[in-house]
C-alpha cells in the first residue's frame, strides 16, 4: 500500500509550544524511514528527522489525521477524542507545570485517568515512548461515537426546555 | 420539536471539540449558534450562525473588559434562550454576560478536569444556573453530573 496512508501524526495542540515533546520524538525518529509529521507552535526547536507543521485549520488537520496509523500528543483531551472517534491508537506526554509546559498539571492527572480507563497508551519519559513507538502494530484500545452521553444530553434539553 | 435558541460557546482546541459533541445532539430540536476563539472553527459548524471572540487567559485583564462588552452586544443580538459553554476564559466571559442579560447559563467543566473543577469554573459556578462536572467524584448538590462527552 502507499506509504502516504502509513505515517505517525504528532499534534501538541493549539495553545502552547511543547518543544521537550517535539524533541524527544524527533531524536526517537532517527533513521525512521516512516513519514512522521508533527503539528507544533511556537517551536524553538530545529528537527532533524521529523516535519513540523504551524498551526493547522481543522480541515487540514483531520486529512493529516485520517492518514495516520498512529497519533502521538500531549494529553489534550480534544485530540484524545479525536484519536478515539476515528479509531486511531493514540500515545499522549503530559505536559508538565514543573517545566512552565502548561499553567497547571491537569494533563497529567488526565494521562493517568485516561490510561486507568483503558482509553490511551501514555509515555511518561522519553524511554516509555520509545518502547510505545517499537511496537509496530500499537492497536486503538476503544471506539467512541460522535456525540457526548445521551444522559447528559437528556439533562441539558430538560433544563433548557424547564 | 421546538425552537429555543440555544448559544454554545468555547475556545478551539479541546473545549471546542467537547462542545461540539454536547451542542450537535441538541441541534435537531433547538436552534443553535455558536461562537469560538478562532475563525476556522466556523467550517466545523456550516449551517449555524457562527461568531468569533478574541482568545485570552485569564490574567489579561486589558482583553477581559471589551471582550465583556463585546460579549454583552453578541448575546443580546443573538437573544437565546441559554448560553452553554465547556470553558475556557472566554467561555466565562461570554456566560457572565448572558448572566447579567438574565439568560439561563451552564457551564460544562471541561473532562479534562478530572481532580477537582476548573479555575473558571469555580468562578463560574457562583452564578451559572447550571453546572455539570463530567466525573461522578466531583458532584455535589450543586454540581450535577450526568454523564461525559467521551458517551
Amino acid at each position: 500500500m502507499d506509504k502516504i496512508f502509513f505515517m505517525i501524526f504528532a499534534t501538541i495542540g493549539t495553545q502552547a509550544p511543547f518543544d521537550r515533546f517535539v524533541k524527544m520524538l524527533d531524536e526517537l525518529c532517527e533513521g525512521t524511514d516512516e513519514e512522521v509529521i508533527v503539528q507544533t507552535i511556537k517551536s524553538e526547536y530545529t528537527p532533524k528527522n521529523v516535519k513540523c507543521v504551524d498551526f493547522l485549520s481543522p480541515d487540514v488537520f483531520a486529512q493529516y489525521f485520517s492518514r495516520a496509523r498512529l497519533v502521538i500528543a500531549h494529553a489534550g483531551m480534544g485530540t484524545i477524542l479525536s484519536a478515539l472517534k476515528q479509531d486511531k491508537p493514540i500515545i499522549v506526554v503530559p505536559r508538565l507545570a514543573s517545566l512552565k509546559e502548561h499553567r497547571n498539571d491537569h494533563q497529567m492527572a488526565t494521562a493517568m485517568r485516561m490510561d486507568e480507563l483503558g482509553y490511551v497508551y501514555v509515555a511518561y519519559d522519553k524511554k516509555q515512548l520509545k518502547d510505545l513507538i517499537m511496537q509496530k502494530d500499537l492497536k486503538p484500545l476503544k471506539h467512541i461515537g460522535e456525540q457526548a452521553s445521551e444522559s447528559l444530553e437528556k439533562s441539558l434539553a430538560e433544563f433548557i426546555d424547564k | 420539536m421546538n425552537n429555543k435558541r440555544i448559544f454554545a460557546v468555547a475556545s478551539i482546541g479541546g473545549h471546542w471539540v467537547q462542545l461540539l459533541r454536547i451542542a450537535s445532539s441538541l441541534e435537531t430540536t433547538h436552534d443553535v449558534a455558536y461562537m469560538s476563539t478562532h475563525e476556522k472553527c466556523a467550517s466545523m459548524v456550516e449551517g449555524h450562525r457562527f461568531y468569533q471572540i478574541k482568545d485570552f487567559s485569564r490574567w489579561d485583564a486589558y482583553k477581559v473588559i471589551p471582550a465583556f462588552f463585546s460579549a454583552l452586544n453578541t448575546v443580546r443580538k443573538e437573544n437565546p434562550s441559554v448560553v452553554i459553554t465547556t470553558g475556557a476564559a472566554p467561555g466565562l466571559i461570554v456566560l457572565f454576560a448572558a448572566f447579567c442579560l438574565g439568560k439561563k447559563t451552564v457551564w460544562i467543566d471541561s473532562i479534562a478536569n478530572v481532580n477537582h473543577l476548573s479555575l473558571c469554573g469555580r468562578i463560574a459556578k457562583k452564578f451559572a444556573s447550571r453546572f455539570y462536572t463530567q466525573w461522578e467524584e466531583l458532584a455535589t448538590d450543586s454540581v450535577h453530573f450526568a454523564g461525559n462527552v467521551i458517551g
